[in-house]
Protein backbone atom coordinates (compact mmCIF):
# COMPACT_ATOMS: atom_id res chain seq x y z
CA UNK A 1 0.00 0.00 0.00
CA UNK A 2 1.53 3.27 -1.13
CA UNK A 3 1.77 6.25 1.16
CA UNK A 4 0.13 9.53 0.32
CA UNK A 5 1.81 12.89 0.64
CA UNK A 6 0.01 15.49 2.77
CA UNK A 7 -1.04 17.14 -0.51
CA UNK A 8 -2.63 14.07 -2.07
CA UNK A 9 -6.15 15.49 -1.98
CA UNK A 10 -4.93 18.64 -3.72
CA UNK A 11 -3.46 16.60 -6.57
CA UNK A 12 -6.67 14.60 -6.95
CA UNK A 13 -8.73 17.80 -7.01
CA UNK A 14 -6.44 19.23 -9.71
CA UNK A 15 -7.08 16.14 -11.86
CA UNK A 16 -3.46 14.99 -11.77
CA UNK A 17 -2.41 11.68 -13.23
CA UNK A 18 -1.30 9.89 -10.06
CA UNK A 19 0.94 6.83 -10.02
CA UNK A 20 3.01 4.93 -7.46
CA UNK A 21 6.59 6.14 -7.25
CA UNK A 22 9.07 5.04 -4.60
CA UNK A 23 6.31 3.85 -2.31
CA UNK A 24 4.21 7.01 -2.66
CA UNK A 25 1.23 7.93 -4.78
CA UNK A 26 2.73 10.88 -6.63
CA UNK A 27 1.41 13.36 -9.19
CA UNK A 28 3.06 12.47 -12.52
CA UNK A 29 1.47 15.29 -14.47
CA UNK A 30 -1.39 17.75 -14.17
CA UNK A 31 -2.12 19.32 -17.58
CA UNK A 32 0.75 17.87 -19.61
CA UNK A 33 4.46 17.33 -19.26
CA UNK A 34 5.49 19.72 -22.04
CA UNK A 35 3.40 22.64 -20.77
CA UNK A 36 4.59 22.05 -17.21
CA UNK A 37 8.20 21.84 -18.33
CA UNK A 38 8.00 25.10 -20.26
CA UNK A 39 6.19 26.84 -17.39
CA UNK A 40 9.23 26.17 -15.19
CA UNK A 41 11.65 27.35 -17.89
CA UNK A 42 9.71 30.55 -18.62
CA UNK A 43 7.80 31.43 -15.47
CA UNK A 44 7.41 29.25 -12.37
CA UNK A 45 6.20 25.83 -11.29
CA UNK A 46 5.12 24.37 -7.94
CA UNK A 47 6.25 20.88 -6.92
CA UNK A 48 5.17 18.51 -4.16
CA UNK A 49 8.36 16.64 -3.27
CA UNK A 50 7.18 15.36 0.08
CA UNK A 51 8.26 11.84 -0.82
CA UNK A 52 11.92 12.82 -0.37
CA UNK A 53 13.61 11.53 2.80
CA UNK A 54 14.95 13.76 5.56
CA UNK A 55 17.41 12.63 8.23
CA UNK A 56 18.46 15.03 10.97
CA UNK A 57 21.87 14.66 12.61
CA UNK A 58 22.85 16.47 15.76
CA UNK A 59 25.86 16.18 17.97
CA UNK A 60 29.48 16.92 18.66
CA UNK A 61 30.60 14.42 16.05
CA UNK A 62 27.94 15.00 13.40
CA UNK A 63 30.50 16.71 11.16
CA UNK A 64 33.11 13.98 11.64
CA UNK A 65 30.46 11.36 10.88
CA UNK A 66 29.37 13.01 7.63
CA UNK A 67 32.96 13.47 6.54
CA UNK A 68 33.45 9.74 6.96
CA UNK A 69 30.14 8.86 5.24
CA UNK A 70 30.12 11.29 2.30
CA UNK A 71 32.53 11.88 -0.56
CA UNK A 72 32.12 15.66 -0.45
CA UNK A 73 33.46 17.94 2.24
CA UNK A 74 30.80 18.43 4.93
CA UNK A 75 32.54 21.34 6.65
CA UNK A 76 30.61 24.12 4.94
CA UNK A 77 29.46 27.21 6.83
CA UNK A 78 26.21 26.88 8.80
CA UNK A 79 23.48 28.21 6.50
CA UNK A 80 25.05 26.56 3.48
CA UNK A 81 24.17 23.33 1.67
CA UNK A 82 26.10 20.92 -0.48
CA UNK A 83 25.48 18.08 -2.91
CA UNK A 84 27.30 14.80 -2.36
CA UNK A 85 27.40 11.13 -3.11
CA UNK A 86 27.53 8.47 -0.41
CA UNK A 87 29.48 5.39 -1.48
CA UNK A 88 30.09 1.76 -0.66
CA UNK A 89 33.67 0.64 0.01
CA UNK A 90 33.91 -0.46 -3.66
CA UNK A 91 33.06 3.07 -4.83
CA UNK A 92 29.52 2.18 -5.95
CA UNK A 93 26.95 4.79 -5.01
CA UNK A 94 24.54 4.24 -2.10
CA UNK A 95 22.72 7.47 -2.94
CA UNK A 96 23.20 11.07 -3.95
CA UNK A 97 21.87 13.70 -1.60
CA UNK A 98 21.77 17.30 -0.48
CA UNK A 99 22.94 18.21 3.00
CA UNK A 100 21.94 21.43 4.74
CA UNK A 101 24.20 22.58 7.55
CA UNK A 102 21.85 24.06 10.15
CA UNK A 103 24.47 24.88 12.80
CA UNK A 104 27.94 23.77 13.82
CA UNK A 105 26.55 20.52 15.18
CA UNK A 106 23.33 20.02 13.20
CA UNK A 107 22.75 18.84 9.64
CA UNK A 108 19.74 17.83 7.54
CA UNK A 109 20.36 15.12 4.91
CA UNK A 110 17.82 14.95 2.07
CA UNK A 111 17.84 11.62 0.25
CA UNK A 112 15.99 10.00 -2.64
CA UNK A 113 12.62 8.53 -1.72
CA UNK A 114 13.40 5.30 -3.56
CA UNK A 115 16.44 4.81 -1.33
CA UNK A 116 14.97 5.93 1.96
CA UNK A 117 14.97 2.61 3.81
CA UNK A 118 18.30 1.52 2.40
CA UNK A 119 19.88 4.87 3.26
CA UNK A 120 18.51 4.90 6.77
CA UNK A 121 19.92 1.41 7.37
CA UNK A 122 23.26 2.47 5.88
CA UNK A 123 23.51 5.68 7.90
CA UNK A 124 22.46 4.17 11.22
CA UNK A 125 24.73 1.15 10.79
CA UNK A 126 27.76 3.43 10.56
CA UNK A 127 26.80 5.88 13.29
CA UNK A 128 27.47 3.54 16.21
CA UNK A 129 30.70 4.92 17.65
CA UNK A 130 29.95 8.57 16.91
CA UNK A 131 28.63 11.04 19.48
CA UNK A 132 25.46 12.15 17.68
CA UNK A 133 21.72 11.64 17.47
CA UNK A 134 19.97 10.62 14.27
CA UNK A 135 16.30 11.13 13.48
CA UNK A 136 14.38 9.99 10.42
CA UNK A 137 11.93 12.88 9.94
CA UNK A 138 10.73 11.82 6.50
CA UNK A 139 7.12 11.14 7.45
CA UNK A 140 6.76 14.39 9.37
CA UNK A 141 8.37 16.59 6.73
CA UNK A 142 6.81 17.97 3.57
CA UNK A 143 8.87 19.53 0.80
CA UNK A 144 7.33 22.08 -1.53
CA UNK A 145 9.48 23.61 -4.25
CA UNK A 146 8.95 26.62 -6.45
CA UNK A 147 11.22 26.71 -9.48
CA UNK A 148 11.55 29.04 -12.43
CA UNK A 149 12.84 32.49 -13.35
CA UNK A 150 9.92 34.14 -11.53
CA UNK A 151 10.15 31.93 -8.43
CA UNK A 152 11.67 34.63 -6.24
CA UNK A 153 9.25 37.36 -7.18
CA UNK A 154 6.30 35.06 -6.49
CA UNK A 155 7.74 33.71 -3.22
CA UNK A 156 8.57 37.21 -1.93
CA UNK A 157 4.93 37.91 -1.31
CA UNK A 158 4.47 34.78 0.82
CA UNK A 159 7.75 34.39 2.67
CA UNK A 160 9.21 36.60 5.37
CA UNK A 161 12.82 35.60 4.68
CA UNK A 162 15.14 37.98 2.81
CA UNK A 163 15.03 35.75 -0.26
CA UNK A 164 17.19 38.01 -2.36
CA UNK A 165 20.11 37.62 0.02
CA UNK A 166 20.06 33.80 0.06
CA UNK A 167 22.81 32.58 -2.27
CA UNK A 168 22.51 29.42 -4.38
CA UNK A 169 22.91 26.36 -2.12
CA UNK A 170 22.17 28.31 1.04
CA UNK A 171 19.22 28.37 3.42
CA UNK A 172 17.64 30.29 6.28
CA UNK A 173 14.92 29.61 8.80
CA UNK A 174 11.80 31.58 7.92
CA UNK A 175 8.05 31.54 7.60
CA UNK A 176 6.19 30.84 4.41
CA UNK A 177 2.41 31.27 4.23
CA UNK A 178 2.64 31.89 7.96
CA UNK A 179 4.17 28.53 8.88
CA UNK A 180 7.76 27.81 9.96
CA UNK A 181 10.04 26.51 7.23
CA UNK A 182 13.59 25.84 6.24
CA UNK A 183 13.87 28.10 3.20
CA UNK A 184 16.55 26.94 0.77
CA UNK A 185 17.73 28.20 -2.58
CA UNK A 186 18.17 24.74 -4.06
CA UNK A 187 16.50 22.71 -6.80
CA UNK A 188 16.76 20.11 -9.51
CA UNK A 189 15.59 21.99 -12.60
CA UNK A 190 18.42 24.28 -13.71
CA UNK A 191 16.26 27.26 -12.80
CA UNK A 192 16.38 29.64 -9.90
CA UNK A 193 14.01 28.71 -7.10
CA UNK A 194 13.37 27.73 -3.54
CA UNK A 195 12.62 24.61 -1.59
CA UNK A 196 10.50 24.89 1.54
CA UNK A 197 10.82 22.16 4.15
CA UNK A 198 7.79 22.35 6.41
CA UNK A 199 5.94 20.17 8.87
CA UNK A 200 3.57 17.74 7.07
CA UNK A 201 0.61 19.33 8.81
CA UNK A 202 1.52 22.72 7.32
CA UNK A 203 1.99 21.55 3.74
CA UNK A 204 -1.53 22.34 2.55
CA UNK A 205 -1.31 25.94 3.82
CA UNK A 206 1.87 26.51 1.82
CA UNK A 207 0.57 24.79 -1.33
CA UNK A 208 -2.73 26.66 -1.20
CA UNK A 209 -1.00 30.01 -0.68
CA UNK A 210 1.12 29.55 -3.81
CA UNK A 211 -1.78 28.20 -5.86
CA UNK A 212 -3.88 31.19 -4.80
CA UNK A 213 -1.40 33.46 -6.62
CA UNK A 214 -1.90 31.53 -9.89
CA UNK A 215 -4.37 33.93 -11.54
CA UNK A 216 -1.81 36.74 -11.38
CA UNK A 217 1.52 34.88 -11.08
CA UNK A 218 0.81 32.17 -13.64
CA UNK A 219 2.38 29.54 -11.38
CA UNK A 220 1.34 26.00 -12.32
CA UNK A 221 1.64 22.69 -10.46
CA UNK A 222 4.33 20.47 -11.98
CA UNK A 223 4.48 16.69 -11.74
CA UNK A 224 7.30 14.19 -11.60
CA UNK A 225 7.33 13.67 -15.39
CA UNK A 226 8.38 17.26 -16.02
CA UNK A 227 10.72 17.16 -13.03
CA UNK A 228 12.52 14.36 -14.88
CA UNK A 229 12.73 16.18 -18.22
CA UNK A 230 13.83 19.38 -16.47
CA UNK A 231 16.69 17.68 -14.65
CA UNK A 232 17.74 15.73 -17.71
CA UNK A 233 17.83 18.80 -19.93
CA UNK A 234 20.43 20.31 -17.61
CA UNK A 235 22.31 17.03 -17.25
CA UNK A 236 21.60 16.24 -13.60
CA UNK A 237 21.89 12.53 -12.87
CA UNK A 238 19.02 10.54 -11.37
CA UNK A 239 19.72 7.71 -8.95
CA UNK A 240 18.37 4.43 -10.28
CA UNK A 241 18.69 5.61 -13.88
CA UNK A 242 22.13 7.18 -14.33
CA UNK A 243 23.86 6.22 -11.11
CA UNK A 244 23.50 3.28 -8.73
CA UNK A 245 25.55 0.79 -6.73
CA UNK A 246 27.32 -0.37 -9.91
CA UNK A 247 28.59 3.08 -10.90
CA UNK A 248 31.07 5.30 -9.09
CA UNK A 249 30.99 9.09 -8.85
CA UNK A 250 34.18 9.21 -10.92
CA UNK A 251 32.53 7.26 -13.76
CA UNK A 252 29.48 9.52 -13.40
CA UNK A 253 31.68 12.63 -13.82
CA UNK A 254 30.88 13.73 -10.29
CA UNK A 255 34.58 14.20 -9.50
CA UNK A 256 33.76 17.60 -8.02
CA UNK A 257 31.97 15.96 -5.09
CA UNK A 258 34.84 13.54 -4.39
CA UNK A 259 37.17 15.49 -2.13
CA UNK A 260 40.45 13.60 -2.06
CA UNK A 261 42.65 16.65 -1.60
CA UNK A 262 41.09 17.42 1.79
CA UNK A 263 42.87 14.34 3.10
CA UNK A 264 39.71 13.16 4.87
CA UNK A 265 39.07 9.45 5.02
CA UNK A 266 35.64 8.39 3.76
CA UNK A 267 33.96 5.18 2.69
CA UNK A 268 35.06 4.33 -0.85
CA UNK A 269 38.06 6.65 -0.80
CA UNK A 270 40.61 4.04 -1.80
CA UNK A 271 38.80 2.95 -4.95
CA UNK A 272 37.81 6.47 -5.95
CA UNK A 273 41.37 7.76 -5.45
CA UNK A 274 42.66 5.01 -7.71
CA UNK A 275 40.03 5.76 -10.35
CA UNK A 276 40.83 9.45 -10.22
CA UNK A 277 44.55 8.76 -10.62
CA UNK A 278 44.38 5.97 -13.20
CA UNK A 279 41.22 6.95 -15.05
CA UNK A 280 38.11 4.85 -15.57
CA UNK A 281 37.16 2.44 -18.33
CA UNK A 282 33.80 4.13 -18.97
CA UNK A 283 32.28 7.47 -18.19
CA UNK A 284 29.01 9.32 -18.27
CA UNK A 285 28.50 11.43 -21.39
CA UNK A 286 25.78 13.51 -22.98
CA UNK A 287 24.32 12.28 -26.26
CA UNK A 288 22.43 14.21 -28.88
CA UNK A 289 20.38 12.27 -31.43
CA UNK A 290 21.33 13.41 -34.92
CA UNK A 291 18.68 11.38 -36.73
CA UNK A 292 15.01 10.90 -35.82
CA UNK A 293 14.37 8.93 -32.69
CA UNK A 294 14.37 9.06 -28.93
CA UNK A 295 16.97 7.26 -26.88
CA UNK A 296 15.85 5.85 -23.56
CA UNK A 297 17.18 3.99 -20.52
CA UNK A 298 18.70 0.77 -21.86
CA UNK A 299 19.19 1.88 -25.49
CA UNK A 300 22.46 0.37 -26.73
CA UNK A 301 25.21 2.52 -28.23
CA UNK A 302 27.43 1.26 -31.03
CA UNK A 303 30.56 2.28 -32.86
CA UNK A 304 30.38 0.29 -36.09
CA UNK A 305 29.71 -3.31 -35.05
CA UNK A 306 31.01 -2.84 -31.54
CA UNK A 307 28.70 -2.16 -28.62
CA UNK A 308 30.43 0.63 -26.72
CA UNK A 309 27.86 1.81 -24.22
CA UNK A 310 24.31 2.22 -23.03
CA UNK A 311 21.87 5.06 -22.49
CA UNK A 312 20.76 5.63 -18.89
CA UNK A 313 18.24 8.47 -19.42
CA UNK A 314 16.80 9.99 -22.55
CA UNK A 315 14.01 12.22 -23.74
CA UNK A 316 12.97 14.81 -26.24
CA UNK A 317 14.31 17.93 -24.51
CA UNK A 318 11.28 20.23 -24.57
CA UNK A 319 13.07 23.58 -24.29
CA UNK A 320 15.54 22.88 -27.11
CA UNK A 321 13.51 20.52 -29.29
CA UNK A 322 16.33 18.01 -29.53
CA UNK A 323 16.35 14.36 -28.54
CA UNK A 324 19.07 13.93 -25.89
CA UNK A 325 20.26 11.49 -23.31
CA UNK A 326 22.82 10.53 -20.72
CA UNK A 327 24.71 7.28 -20.86
CA UNK A 328 27.97 5.49 -20.29
CA UNK A 329 30.46 4.75 -23.07
CA UNK A 330 33.95 3.30 -23.02
CA UNK A 331 36.79 5.77 -22.64
CA UNK A 332 37.85 5.77 -26.34
CA UNK A 333 34.38 6.99 -27.33
CA UNK A 334 33.75 9.52 -24.55
CA UNK A 335 35.28 12.55 -26.24
CA UNK A 336 32.92 15.39 -27.18
CA UNK A 337 32.08 15.25 -30.87
CA UNK A 338 32.46 11.46 -31.21
CA UNK A 339 29.96 10.09 -33.74
CA UNK A 340 28.20 6.92 -32.60
CA UNK A 341 24.97 5.04 -33.28
CA UNK A 342 22.00 4.15 -31.10
CA UNK A 343 19.99 1.00 -31.70
CA UNK A 344 16.33 2.07 -31.63
CA UNK A 345 13.75 -0.63 -32.45
CA UNK A 346 16.10 -2.45 -34.78
CA UNK A 347 17.37 0.67 -36.56
CA UNK A 348 20.72 2.38 -36.18
CA UNK A 349 20.31 6.10 -35.55
CA UNK A 350 23.31 8.48 -35.55
CA UNK A 351 24.08 10.10 -32.20
CA UNK A 352 26.88 12.39 -31.10
CA UNK A 353 28.70 12.86 -27.81
CA UNK A 354 27.96 16.41 -26.66
CA UNK A 355 28.69 18.64 -23.69
CA UNK A 356 26.39 18.67 -20.66
CA UNK A 357 24.19 20.60 -19.90
CA UNK A 358 22.10 20.31 -23.05
CA UNK A 359 20.09 23.39 -22.06
CA UNK A 360 22.27 26.32 -21.06
CA UNK A 361 19.88 29.24 -20.60
CA UNK A 362 18.55 28.37 -17.14
CA UNK A 363 18.04 31.09 -14.53
CA UNK A 364 19.91 29.19 -11.79
CA UNK A 365 22.29 31.53 -10.07
CA UNK B 1 -14.19 10.04 -19.63
CA UNK B 2 -12.42 9.80 -22.95
CA UNK B 3 -14.22 10.35 -26.21
CA UNK B 4 -15.33 7.31 -28.29
CA UNK B 5 -17.09 8.60 -31.44
CA UNK B 6 -20.05 6.47 -32.48
CA UNK B 7 -19.24 6.49 -36.21
CA UNK B 8 -15.85 4.75 -35.91
CA UNK B 9 -14.62 1.20 -35.33
CA UNK B 10 -11.87 0.21 -32.91
CA UNK B 11 -9.14 -2.32 -32.10
CA UNK B 12 -8.01 -3.91 -28.86
CA UNK B 13 -4.70 -2.08 -29.36
CA UNK B 14 -6.47 1.30 -29.16
CA UNK B 15 -6.57 2.30 -32.82
CA UNK B 16 -9.68 3.86 -34.35
CA UNK B 17 -10.75 3.15 -37.94
CA UNK B 18 -12.97 5.16 -40.24
CA UNK B 19 -14.34 3.70 -43.49
CA UNK B 20 -13.96 6.25 -46.29
CA UNK B 21 -16.46 6.51 -49.18
CA UNK B 22 -13.91 5.07 -51.64
CA UNK B 23 -13.37 1.96 -49.51
CA UNK B 24 -10.06 3.07 -47.93
CA UNK B 25 -9.72 3.17 -44.19
CA UNK B 26 -8.24 5.98 -42.13
CA UNK B 27 -6.79 5.17 -38.74
CA UNK B 28 -5.34 6.83 -35.69
CA UNK B 29 -5.08 6.21 -31.97
CA UNK B 30 -7.98 6.73 -29.61
CA UNK B 31 -8.49 9.52 -27.12
CA UNK B 32 -8.04 6.95 -24.34
CA UNK B 33 -4.65 5.94 -25.79
CA UNK B 34 -3.35 9.48 -26.25
CA UNK B 35 -4.40 10.33 -22.70
CA UNK B 36 -2.51 7.34 -21.34
CA UNK B 37 0.61 8.19 -23.32
CA UNK B 38 0.75 11.89 -22.56
CA UNK B 39 2.40 14.44 -24.85
CA UNK B 40 3.51 12.82 -28.11
CA UNK B 41 6.83 14.33 -29.19
CA UNK B 42 7.75 12.25 -32.21
CA UNK B 43 5.93 10.01 -34.67
CA UNK B 44 7.14 7.33 -37.02
CA UNK B 45 4.88 6.72 -40.02
CA UNK B 46 5.02 4.05 -42.73
CA UNK B 47 6.03 4.67 -46.36
CA UNK B 48 3.32 4.93 -48.97
CA UNK B 49 2.92 1.76 -50.97
CA UNK B 50 3.93 -0.51 -48.11
CA UNK B 51 2.04 -3.81 -48.05
CA UNK B 52 0.80 -4.66 -44.59
CA UNK B 53 -0.89 -7.56 -42.85
CA UNK B 54 -3.36 -7.18 -40.06
CA UNK B 55 -1.44 -6.82 -36.79
CA UNK B 56 1.82 -5.61 -38.38
CA UNK B 57 3.41 -2.67 -36.60
CA UNK B 58 3.02 0.38 -38.86
CA UNK B 59 5.18 2.73 -36.85
CA UNK B 60 5.71 4.12 -33.39
CA UNK B 61 4.55 7.02 -31.30
CA UNK B 62 7.08 8.49 -28.94
CA UNK B 63 5.76 10.24 -25.86
CA UNK B 64 7.98 11.98 -23.35
CA UNK B 65 8.13 8.92 -21.12
CA UNK B 66 7.19 6.01 -23.36
CA UNK B 67 7.13 4.70 -26.91
CA UNK B 68 4.29 2.61 -28.33
CA UNK B 69 3.88 0.85 -31.67
CA UNK B 70 0.59 1.07 -33.54
CA UNK B 71 -0.72 -1.71 -35.73
CA UNK B 72 -2.45 -2.31 -39.05
CA UNK B 73 -6.14 -3.07 -38.39
CA UNK B 74 -6.46 -4.97 -41.69
CA UNK B 75 -4.43 -6.34 -44.61
CA UNK B 76 -3.81 -3.87 -47.40
CA UNK B 77 -1.60 -1.18 -48.90
CA UNK B 78 -0.58 2.06 -47.22
CA UNK B 79 -1.95 4.80 -49.50
CA UNK B 80 -1.15 7.78 -47.30
CA UNK B 81 0.37 8.73 -43.96
CA UNK B 82 0.04 11.96 -42.05
CA UNK B 83 3.26 13.84 -42.75
CA UNK B 84 2.01 16.89 -40.82
CA UNK B 85 2.84 14.96 -37.66
CA UNK B 86 6.54 15.28 -38.41
CA UNK B 87 6.50 18.94 -37.44
CA UNK B 88 3.43 18.78 -35.18
CA UNK B 89 3.34 15.44 -33.34
CA UNK B 90 1.12 17.06 -30.69
CA UNK B 91 -1.83 16.83 -33.12
CA UNK B 92 -2.14 13.22 -31.97
CA UNK B 93 -2.99 14.61 -28.53
CA UNK B 94 -5.02 17.64 -29.49
CA UNK B 95 -7.04 16.13 -32.36
CA UNK B 96 -6.63 12.37 -32.29
CA UNK B 97 -9.79 11.75 -34.39
CA UNK B 98 -9.08 14.59 -36.82
CA UNK B 99 -5.81 16.25 -37.80
CA UNK B 100 -3.93 13.74 -35.67
CA UNK B 101 -4.82 10.79 -37.92
CA UNK B 102 -1.94 8.43 -38.71
CA UNK B 103 -2.34 6.23 -41.78
CA UNK B 104 -4.70 5.55 -44.70
CA UNK B 105 -4.88 2.00 -46.00
CA UNK B 106 -6.57 0.42 -49.03
CA UNK B 107 -7.78 -2.86 -47.51
CA UNK B 108 -7.34 -6.02 -49.54
CA UNK B 109 -9.65 -8.09 -47.31
CA UNK B 110 -12.58 -5.75 -46.55
CA UNK B 111 -14.34 -8.56 -44.65
CA UNK B 112 -11.72 -8.16 -41.90
CA UNK B 113 -13.30 -4.81 -41.05
CA UNK B 114 -16.40 -6.61 -39.81
CA UNK B 115 -14.30 -8.04 -37.00
CA UNK B 116 -13.30 -4.62 -35.59
CA UNK B 117 -14.79 -3.52 -32.29
CA UNK B 118 -17.93 -1.43 -32.23
CA UNK B 119 -17.91 1.79 -30.15
CA UNK B 120 -19.87 -0.06 -27.44
CA UNK B 121 -17.38 -2.92 -27.38
CA UNK B 122 -14.45 -0.52 -27.22
CA UNK B 123 -16.04 1.46 -24.39
CA UNK B 124 -16.42 -1.78 -22.49
CA UNK B 125 -12.77 -2.65 -23.18
CA UNK B 126 -11.55 0.58 -21.63
CA UNK B 127 -14.01 0.38 -18.76
CA UNK B 128 -16.21 3.30 -19.70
Amino acid sequence: MEKKTPLHDRHVALGAKIEPFAGYLMPIQYTGVLAEHMAVRNNAGLFDLSHMGEFRLKGLQALAFLDMLLTNNADVEPGRAFYSTMCYPDGGIVDDLIVYRISAEEFLMVVNAANLDKDWAWVTSHAGSYDLSLANESDDTALIAIQGPRAQSIALGLCDAALDSIPYYAHVPGRVAGVPALVARTGYTGEDGFEFYVSSGDAAAVWDAFMATAPSSGIVPVGLAARDTLRLEVGYVLYGNDIDHTTTPIEAKLNWVVKLASGKDFIGREVLARQKAEGVARSLIGLSVEGRGIIRHGTEIYSGCEKVGVVTSGTMAPAIGVSVGLGYVGKPWAKTGTELEAQIRGNRIPVKVVKIPFYTKGSRR
Amino acid sequence: MSSVPGDLRYTRTHEWIRLEPNGDITMGITDHAQELMGDIVMTEIPAKGMQVRRGDPLGALEAVKTAEDYYAPADGTVVDANSALESEPGLVNSACYGQGWLVRIAPSQPSQLEELLTPEQYKKLIGE
